[in-house]
Formats: C-alpha cells, structure tokens, sequence
C-alpha cells in the first residue's frame, strides 16, 4: 500500500487553517448517533475522549488502571512547552516548531510538529480555564523556565507534577462527560483485539481485569491513546503495567509501525542498584537548569568515589569535569536528551563514572543553591528532592545526586497520517502510541504539549473528516461474524499461555529480554550487536511459548496473565526494534549507530539515503516484516546537522 | 534483611479472607516494599501458587494507586510517601510485617489486597472540575491569580486520590480526599462560578457512597503520603455552610 501522509498543500503557515476550512463537518443531529471508542485515559486519551463527548458523539473510554486519573502521564514531571512568548526573550511558533525538528534531528514531519507548536498556546489558555494551578510570579501572572534543546523560557509547570496537573485537569473535563452521560468509562478493563469490519476499524474486543471476562465493543471509529513501549526494556521510567499490546493489535491487523527504534534514554534517572529492581526513577530534566553535570577530571579519584573513600564535596572546584559544558558551551546543561545521555554514557565508559557500579554521573546543586538560596531551589524542585532522598537515602541539599540514563520514552509508534488516522481506515493513534511529531528524540516538556493537542485540538477536528461519511452507517451489531472471530483469536491466545504450564516466571522472561534489549538496542547500536539481538529475541520468544507459567485461571483477577500478555507482545516488537535499528544506517537522534559518527562523536545522519520515515507492514507470525517508505521532505527549513556547541 | 509476613488473602469480594504467613529472605534495605512483595510473588510461582495481588503502576509516588496498609498504618511508617517510595531500611531485620487492604465500606475488596476505589472517580463526577468545554476560553494570562493563593491551591491540588485518608479515619470518612478538591478549585478564581453546587453536589455524592463522618481526629493529615492540610477541611466546611445559608 502507498503511504498517503495526506498533508495539505499551501504554505507551512497555513495548512492547519485550510485544512479546517475546506474538512467535512458532522452536523449535531447526526454526532448523537456516532460512536467512538477511545482507548487509553492518558492525556491524550483523557482529552480526546472528554472533547469528542462535548462535541455530542458518543463515547466510550477504556484504561486498565482502577480510574482515569492513574495514566501514567500522571508522572511526568518538569512542564509543557507552548509558544506563548511571554517572558519577551525572542520565542514564537516558528521557533518551537524550529527547536522541535531539529531536537527531533530532522526526522519528523514538518507539516505535522508546524500544527503541534501552533496549537500550543491553547493548551496553555484551556489548561488555566480548567483550573490548572500553574506557577505564578508575584505579579500574579504565569511564570516559565527553561528546557533542553531550546534558548528560550517557554515551559509552564504545575512544580514537579505537571503532568500529574494537566492530566487531573483532563480527568476532570472527562469526569463532567461522563456525568452528563456523554462518555461511558470502562476502568480495569484491558483491550484484547481490534475488530475489523469491510476493511475499516469497527470496534474491540476487551478483557473485564476483574471477572477476566471477554467483551464486545462496537465504534464507528476506534482511538488508540495507549502510550508507549518503553517497557520493552524492562527497567524503564514507564509504569508497571504501560504497554505496547494495544499497539501490537493494531499492527497484527495492517496498522504500519514507524520507526520502532526511536527511543528516548533520559540523561537523569536514579541509577540501577539492584537486580530486584523493578523500574527507574527519572529526575526531572527540570533540574538541568539549575544543576550541574561533572564527573572528576582523573580516573583515580573516580576509583576513591567509587570506593567511597573519598565524598563528591571532597573533589574541588578544579578537579571536576563539567564535560556538557565543557564539550556544548552554548547549551551547556541544557543540550537535548540524546546528547547528554550519550555524553554520560561515553564518560562512565571511559572509566569516570562514580557510584558504586561506576555507572553514574554527579548533578550538583551546590553553585545554585550559594547563588538563589536554598529556599529558591527547594520551591523549584522540593518535591523532587524529596523524592530522590527518600529512594537513595541521600540528601541532594548537602551532597551532588547522582544520575544515569534510563529508558523514557518512544518516538515510534502506529503510523499516522496528518489526519492522525493509521493505515487502517477508521483506526486512529495519538499521543506517544503514535510516531509524529517528534522525529528522532523528543524535547523536553514536549510529550505532555503533543498529547494534549491531538486530544484536545486535532484529532476532534480531523475525525470529523472520516466521520462525516459515517453518518449512514448504523451501530452495528456485535454478534457480527468478524466481532465473534476477533474474540476467538483473543481467547485463543489467552489459552495458549494457559496451556503451556512451564517452569518460569513472566518477570523471569521479561528481565532477560530487557537485558538484550539495553545491551544491543539501547544507547548505542551496531550491525553486530543487532543482528545477535534479533537472534536472541528470537530465541527468547522460542523458549517463552514453551516455558512460561502463569498461575490461575482466566475468568479471575488475575495480574499474571495480564503481564503474559503483554510481555508476548514484548517479545515480537523488541524484534520489530532491532530490525528496523539494523536497517537505519545512520545515526539520528536517540538512535546511536557506533558505525556512523562524526570524529568528535557526534551523531551522523545520512539524509540522503534515509530521510524517511521507516513504516513496516506486518507480514504474519515468524515472518519478515515488509519496509514502506515515506520520504521526508523540508521546504521551510534548511537541513543541517545539529550543532549544540555554538 | 528477613522478614514475615502476614498477609490478607481474599479469593474475591464475596469470599472470607483471612491472614497467611510468608517469610522472604535476603531482602536489600535499598530495595521498595512493592520490589520485596515482587521476590514473595517471585516465590510464589516457583511454588505454582496464586502470587499476592496488590495495586500498583508508577511506582514513584504519584499515580495513587498504591494502597497497603502496613503494620496499621497506610502505606507504612515512613511519611509523605506512597508503598512504592515505602523502603525496607525503615523496618527492623526479622521484624514480622502485617499487611492489610484499606478498609472501609465504600472501597470493597476485589482480591487480596486490592480493593474498589471507584466511589473516588463518582465523586469527583458529581462535580470535582470547572464546567469548561474545550476552546473559547481567554489567554491565560488574561486571568491572573495571586502567588499565595496559587501555591495553597496547588497544595491541595496534588492529592493523589489513594484513599489513605479514607483508610486511616476511623470513620471511613472521605471528608480530606473531598475537601482537597473543593479548595483547589475554591481559591482560584475560574472556580468561583460554581463553588456553591460544586461543594453541595461532592458533599451529597460522598455521603451517598457510604463514606463516614469527619470527627476530627486528623489521622487523615497524618498518613496523606502528599501531606495535604486537614485546613482543608475547615475551607470545604466554610464553602458548604456558605453554600447551605445563601
């Protein structure tokens, strides 16, 4: 199949309002009798399904969480950025929508991260009507700090909890539609299958997590707002239970997956400490603006910190390494994400790393704390503070935390067109589950702006699109052959994992494969490295079909069954990653290819040969996925590499 | 570190539940209570039994979905954390740990140690929120808000909804989860519309839930895992009566 991004044509500037000038509308009338189903109560989903069900369609919202309100959007912490130039220091659509591609190192759609930066400012406007509790200065007005990958002030933020903020704010809009009855909310409820009638995406099939239950739902349209993979690695910052299972439905059925290898390692995570770990803690990139990044200059004293002989306060001023000042002056500790993981990585390798596992970094408050105070810095970043004292019972008023990469966030995900709609008719993606907006590497306080605006203000618009030519189409029914078939495939899979009554736990198996997965698919990548890792998953996969065991029954609550599956799911899209990272070879953004980088060990992208986005079809079960290319194309912007030094 | 444990099992909410004793050993005080139940459960399916069944998804503190009650009090005895944050260096090697769901009529168990908490989302439905539909709304500097009043606002704002509060009154009273909401939304000008039928509605919703009295004994302050101020609930009071009387 061609892949039709469907942009509108005209300047960057005006595509957003032609197209909402010349869209197919539905009328009110005919709304009432339309059905969508939106799946995913995160920011995206929460605002989507609230927006839909106050235009008058008929909704229904599922999570698999006990409420909305726990999506993990709900931890991100440091802000969202919006072009509301408000501190006068120079900012504007043009430039968030400029940061934005070149943070993503020119591997996201112009056209679709133009509309993102242009609607930003009414997330702004829409999140204060709500009664988000933003930060304020003393005049009264809204207060904003800065971001990595940008030079200008432009994120707004509720402390540490923004995300928690703007999602209860979406919680709450989405609260109202359900008591005025115009979204139905299913909670502990977990989508299984998509349907699929004549071609078009017409329902899902669902499992009710506290009876084990399984469900028939009909929609006109269906709306993945599941989130990321992240989880594929195991230790990542996601929650416990996001998955990618949604996703993988999706694909199973047609939906392409783009660019599966972009993904996020956040530069500041409390580092690993133990093999009972269960997840990593991110510390806000927030705190870049104020701390420090240093490692010491000699690799003896970082054996005595290693050692703890000597303490970080111990090491003077002259003897530390600022290397992200040092190497990026002009960014200094606010370059982008992938660089500063990188340059971590590339530090603690080199044998300067400090903790105990030699795998960590300082990030040092003291020069704030003697230039604002410590009130300052504790107002700014309290909670956070508090958080890191009581995981490593250190206090980072008095001694530098210590930092380490760790897996984020996903740049890939379903294949959208501007539309937001996948390759499967009636089937849309928004949020982090879809790839658009974002290229290679995401900006910070980027992720909360992109959900709430496909939420809120586009896809509400661009449904209407497909809808409009929905509107004979009545509900149908689900004892439909193709509703019976796609529950005969979920019970089916459910049984299958049933059936195998191994020896070892789901944990145990989903360890392993983060373990290849951080190894030859994280950081840094090469054609070896990856082409074993496609073997191991494999083979992992292999043994997981024969081995694993998961206790109970299906018609009970049940958690272990929830994880089998969605760690079966794991298993073939780590593979998808590791494919579609060995066919890139290039390095761009959070997708490090050893083979392919500047002298000073910058990443190198090859725009002739790959600026694409990489959309894969699925071909069948143990078959090679089949590549689609969609070029990228830049008229607005000149193409450069990314320079952070200058 | 070793410990055992007591824990509430309970097939479904119609079975009896009942205490069972499991002992973990080699325990990390680095490692969080939940990664300490992960290595029971561990356990618990080499031995091809039924693992423990606990809520749990962010594991930082900030989803509230979290909700042991642990040796008495909810999510343990540290302060101002959730169970997640909860870690095993604050207990004593060999020290026998009792591990309950929250109790309270209003939130019944679905299994073991997890339990129903929608009465919070229908509470939050009667009227939790400002009545705003998305777009047409002014800039958002078009409404500024005084620093003080924004900072109280966001304290109350950060509740998470775990239901410790709930948990830890002896009245099973939901009064701090309600009168957080009430105050966030009461101390900032875009909630003043409907600060009268918003307190009225939430009030009859939690009643109606069968939530219990406030009394207070200020158990609910003391085990919030955000620390939100039992003021609160003199504010919520205020607006009610405000709201009863005009």
């Amino acid at each position: 199949m061609e892949l039709n991004s469907k942009i509108p044509s005209g300047s960057l500037e005006n595509k957003w309002t032609q197209y909402r000038a010349h869209q197919n509308l539905v009328n009110p009338a005919n709304k009432r009798k339309l059905e969508i189903i939106v799946v995913g109560t995160g920011l995206a989903g929460a605002s989507a399904a609230a927006t839909l069900g106050e235009l008058g369609f008929k909704v229904k919202v599922f999570c698999f969480q006990d409420s909305p309100r726990r999506a993990h959007s709900i931890a991100a912490q440091g802000g969202i950025n919006a072009a509301k130039n408000y501190p006068n220091d120079g900012d504007s659509i043009y430039r968030l929508f400029y940061d934005t591609i070149k943070g993503g190192d020119y591997r996201a759609r112009e056209a679709n991260v133009y509309r993102l930066a242009e609607v930003s400012n009414n997330i702004i406007d829409q999140c204060v009507a709500q009664g988000v509790p933003f930060a304020r200065e003393y005049s009264g007005y809204l207060e904003n700090r800065s971001f990595g990958g940008a030079q200008v002030s432009r994120t707004f933020y509720a402390r540490g909890q923004t995300g928690q903020q703007l999602l209860l704010g979406a919680y709450g809009a989405l609260s109202r539609q359900i008591h005025l009855g115009n979204v139905k909310l299913f909670p502990r409820t977990e989508m299984m299958n998509l349907v699929i009638v004549d071609g078009k995406a017409r329902g899902i099939i669902t499992r009710n997590l506290v009876t084990g239950q399984l469900e028939r739902h009909f929609g006109h349209a269906v709306v993945l707002a599941t989130g990321g993979y992240g989880n594929v690695f195991f230790l990542s910052t996601n929650a416990m239970g996001s998955n990618g299972s949604a996703a993988m439905q999706a694909y199973r059925k047609g939906a392409y997956f783009a660019n599966p290898c972009y993904t996020q390692i956040h530069p500041t995570c409390i580092p690993v400490h133990g093999d009972y770990q269960s997840k990593l803690t991110l510390m806000s990139e927030s705190l870049r603006n104020d701390g420090r990044i240093w490692v010491p200059k000699d690799k003896e004293t970082a054996e005595k910190l290693r050692k703890g002989l000597i303490k970080p306060t111990d090491v003077k001023e002259e003897d530390r390494d600022y290397y992200l000042e040092r190497r990026y002056p002009a960014f200094g500790n606010l370059v982008p994400r992938d660089v500063a993981s990188r340059a971590a990585k590339e530090r603690c390798d080199a044998g300067y790393g400090v903790g105990a596992t030699g795998l960590a970094v300082y990030l040092d408050f003291s020069d704030a704390i003697k230039r604002l105070g410590r009130k300052v810095i504790e107002e700014r970043y309290g909670n956070l503070f508090q958080m890191y004292e009581k995981i490593t019972a250190e206090n980072p008023y008095e001694t530098p935390m210590m930092i380490y990469p760790a897996t984020h966030y996903t740049m890939g995900g379903l294949w959208v067109d501007y539309e937001l709609m996948t390759t499967i008719p009636g089937l849309y993606a928004i949020g982090e589950a879809n790839f658009s907006d974002h290229g290679a590497n995401r900006l910070g306080a980027s992720a909360l702006m992109q959900g709430l605006a496909d939420g809120y203000f586009i896809l509400p618009y661009t449904i209407q699109n497909y809808l409009a030519h929905e509107i004979r189409t009545p509900s149908l029914s689900t004892d439909l052959p193709e509703f019976a078939e796609a529950e005969r495939e979920a019970k089916e899979r459910i049984d299958a994992i049933f059936a195998i009554k191994g020896n070892h736990s789901v944990d145990s198996f989903h360890k392993r494969l983060g373990h290849i997965m951080w190894d030859y698919v994280g950081m840094a990548r090469n054609k070896e490295g990856l082409t074993k890792a496609i073997e191991l998953i494999r083979s992992l996969r292999r043994e997981y079909w024969k081995d694993v065991y998961v206790p109970g029954t299906p018609y009970e609550f049940n958690p272990e069954l929830e994880k089998a599956l969605r760690v079966a799911d794991f298993l073939e899209l780590g593979e998808l990653m590791a494919i579609d990272a060995l066919h890139r070879e290039e390095s761009c953004g959070g997708h490090f290819r050893e083979e392919y980088q500047t002298p000073d060990g910058e990443a190198l992208r090859n725009d002739e040969k790959f600026a694409y986005v990489a959309a894969w079809e699925y071909k069948g079960n143990e078959q090679s996925p089949v590549l689609h290319k969609e070029p990228l194309i830049f008229e607005s912007i000149e193409v450069k590499q990314r320079n952070y030094k200058e | 570190m070793n410990f055992t444990l007591k824990i509430w099992r309970q097939e479904n909410a119609k079975a009896k539940g009942r205490f069972e004793t499991y002992h973990v050993t080699n325990i990390s005080p680095d490692c969080s209570f939940l990664e300490m139940l992960d290595q029971l459960n561990e356990q618990l399916i080499q031995q091809k039994q039924m693992p423990i069944c606990f809520d749990h998804d962010c594991r930082e503190g900030i989803c509230g979905m979290c909700s042991l009650y642990i040796n008495g009090r909810p999510h343990g005895n540290d302060t101002g954390v959730t169970t997640c944050q909860l870690h095993m260096r604050r207990f004593k090697d060999g020290e026998t740990i009792w591990i309950e769901p929250w109790r309270a009529k209003a939130f019944p168990v679905i299994r073991d140690l997890v339990v129903d908490r929608s009465a919070f989302d229908k509470i939050i439905q009667a009227g939790g929120y400002i009545s705003v539909s998305t777009g047409g709304v002014p800039d958002a500097n078009a409404i500024p808000i005084p620093k003080e009043n924004a900072e109280l606002a966001m304290d109350a704002a950060q509740c998470i909804g775990c239901g410790a509060c709930v948990a830890a009154c002896k009245n099973a009273s939901a009064m701090l989860f309600v009168a957080a909401k009430v105050s966030h939304l009461a101390l900032l000008p875009q909630g003043q519309i409907e600060a009268k039928n918003r307190v009225k509605a939430m009030v009859a919703k939690m009643d109606e839930l069968g939530f219990g009295n406030c009394t207070n004994t200020g158990a609910c302050e003391a085990e919030c895992p955000k620390e939100i101020k039992i003021t609160n609930i003199a504010r919520m009071n205020r607006q009610f009566y405000k709201a009863s009387l005009t």
